[in-house]
């Protein structure tokens, strides 16, 4: 009986449903709390870029932190503001997913840009989200530049599976900090910066950052990101600053 | 004195004679046995892969050992629940849907209450599915036995491949990064300077430690590869 073939097809026919029913009911149940998983997560990471929140433990804080300093904006690769998406819906910065927007060319692409406010309401920072590949899967991160437009204030890092421990460092707190300060202009024109091969360098230049030894090629990957992103942002940037100039004269 | 203790000791048997003990000699051995002398990783050498992967850190590695217990004591037990009704033809890829699911399962919760975890540990709860010592479990031992047995087989297993791969990863965190559950330990002895091993770091640092630790087992037991 066990062994003929209508028992093993009922069998398996049986067990499939039931598992598959079991894996969507899980996938169904814990859908919202991934989502606010993700959007916390999200937030943090742009939030992270200009301020040390790894002090606050609780979630709800760091969103209302979130929705008091920052605002947001997309922008199309000439540097000018969209407020609708290919259909016609309004585009939320925060919705954007960059990484979906990575595989489209470059004129196509949103580009959301975030800006962190002072206590009383002045854009202190801007926050460029940037998308690229590592040496196993894709990278991401959310630069932090001053309200120069040229000093970076701070980048946070993501990666899908860089090597734990050699790559997946770009994630560490000491890794990022090695960016702050750093300059992206040179003279006006864009230089973008550089993380150079190998680990304990001194002497570097405003443009270059010590690199992680056993991690050449993620490093490669985040300089391509950086160099590729900040050309897409260039337009944006120049904008603001002469927006800032005539503010100022 | 000692003939008291052994009165005291013959009773017990009797009085378990009808039925056995909740933990029987027989049963004890079941959760011992995999604990030491015949250790997953150690003496079986299974489940190496994420032996090596996980093992940077201790606190992916407790998670990692406790998504393992879970995925091992819960496949245990529905395959022994359903030994009977499985048809032997297609056994393996029974074996295998239901430790899918269960990995699965821990993956989705993962990422719903610890995404950072989720994010560290990425592929690799994934990679349980293929983790030897599962597969192992319920084709040798669960598809024979009674469900209870299974469950204490399962937490042996999956004990013996936790308390290995945390001895591996307390080592390589405490030579590869100076901390313990990322407290910085030389720095927190007012060792500010403990130079770091990037060897420890690499998958080489866990292979180095593991082959210690399999020798010294070894020696400890007397065992001889056949």
């Amino acid at each position: 009986m066990q062994q003929s073939n209508t028992y093993i097809i009922v069998f398996s026919a049986i067990l499939t449903i039931v598992i598959g029913g079991l894996m969507s009911l899980t996938s169904v149940v814990l859908k919202p709390a991934q989502d606010k998983q993700v959007e916390l997560d999200t937030k943090k990471k742009i939030l992270g870029a200009v301020m040390d929140i790894s002090e606050i433990e609780d979630p709800n804080e760091i969103l209302a932190i979130y929705d008091q300093r920052i605002s947001s904006t997309v922008v199309d690769i000439e540097g000018n503001e969209i407020t609708q998406d290919d259909k016609g819906n309004a585009l939320v910065a925060e919705k954007v997913n960059i990484q979906k927007n990575y595989k489209r060319s470059q004129e196509e692409r949103f580009y959301p840009i975030f800006m962190f406010k002072n206590e009383s309401g002045i854009v202190d920072a801007y926050i460029f989200p940037m998308f690229g590949a590592g040496l196993w899967d894709w990278i991401s991160g959310y630069l932090a530049v001053d309200k120069d437009l040229n000093t970076i204030r701070g980048i946070a890092f993501d990666h899908k599976q860089e090597t734990p421990g050699l790559g997946a460092r770009i994630t560490d707190e000491v890794v990022q900090n090695r960016y702050k300060g750093k300059k992206i202009f040179e003279n006006g024109s864009l230089k973008s910066v550089t993380m150079v091969k190998g680990e304990g360098h001194s002497g570097l230049t405003d443009y270059q950052v010590d690199g992680m030894s056993g991690a050449t090629m993620t490093a490669k990957g985040v300089n391509k990101m950086l160099e590729h992103y900040l050309a897409c942002y260039t337009a944006y940037i120049d904008k603001v600053k002469s927006n800032n100039k005539l503010a100022l004269n | 004195m000692s003939a008291e203790a052994i009165e005291v000791e013959e009773v017990k048997e009797l009085v378990a004679e009808p039925a056995e003990p909740l933990l029987s000699k027989r049963r004890k051995r079941i959760v011992q046995d995999p604990l030491n002398e015949d250790n997953p990783i150690t003496v079986q050498v299974l489940g190496i892969c994420s032996a090596l992967a996980v093992t940077v850190k201790m606190q992916p590695t407790l998670v990692m050992s406790i998504a393992v217990v879970f995925v091992i004591v819960f496949s245990n037990l529905i395959i022994s629940l359903l030994r009977n009704l499985i048809p032997n033809r297609v056994r393996i890829i029974v074996q295998l849907a239901i430790v899918a699911s269960l990995v699965t399962l821990v993956s989705e919760v993962l990422k719903a209450y610890s995404y950072d975890m989720y994010k560290v540990l990425g592929a690799y709860v994934g990679l349980i599915i293929t983790n030897c010592i599962v597969m192992g479990r319920l084709e040798a031992f669960a598809m024979g036995n009674k469900p209870y047995d299974s469950i204490l087989d399962g937490l042996g297993s999956g004990f013996g491949y936790a308390w290995i791969i945390l001895t591996v990863a307390f080592f390589r965190e405490l030579f590869g990064s100076g901390s313990i559950f990322d407290f910085k330990i030389f720095e927190a002895i007012g060792w500010t300077s403990f130079p770091t091993n990037g060897l420890m770091v690499d998958s080489i640092g866990a292979f180095m430690i593991l082959g210690i630790l399999i020798w010294i087992q070894r020696t400890r037991n007397g065992y001889v590869e056949h």
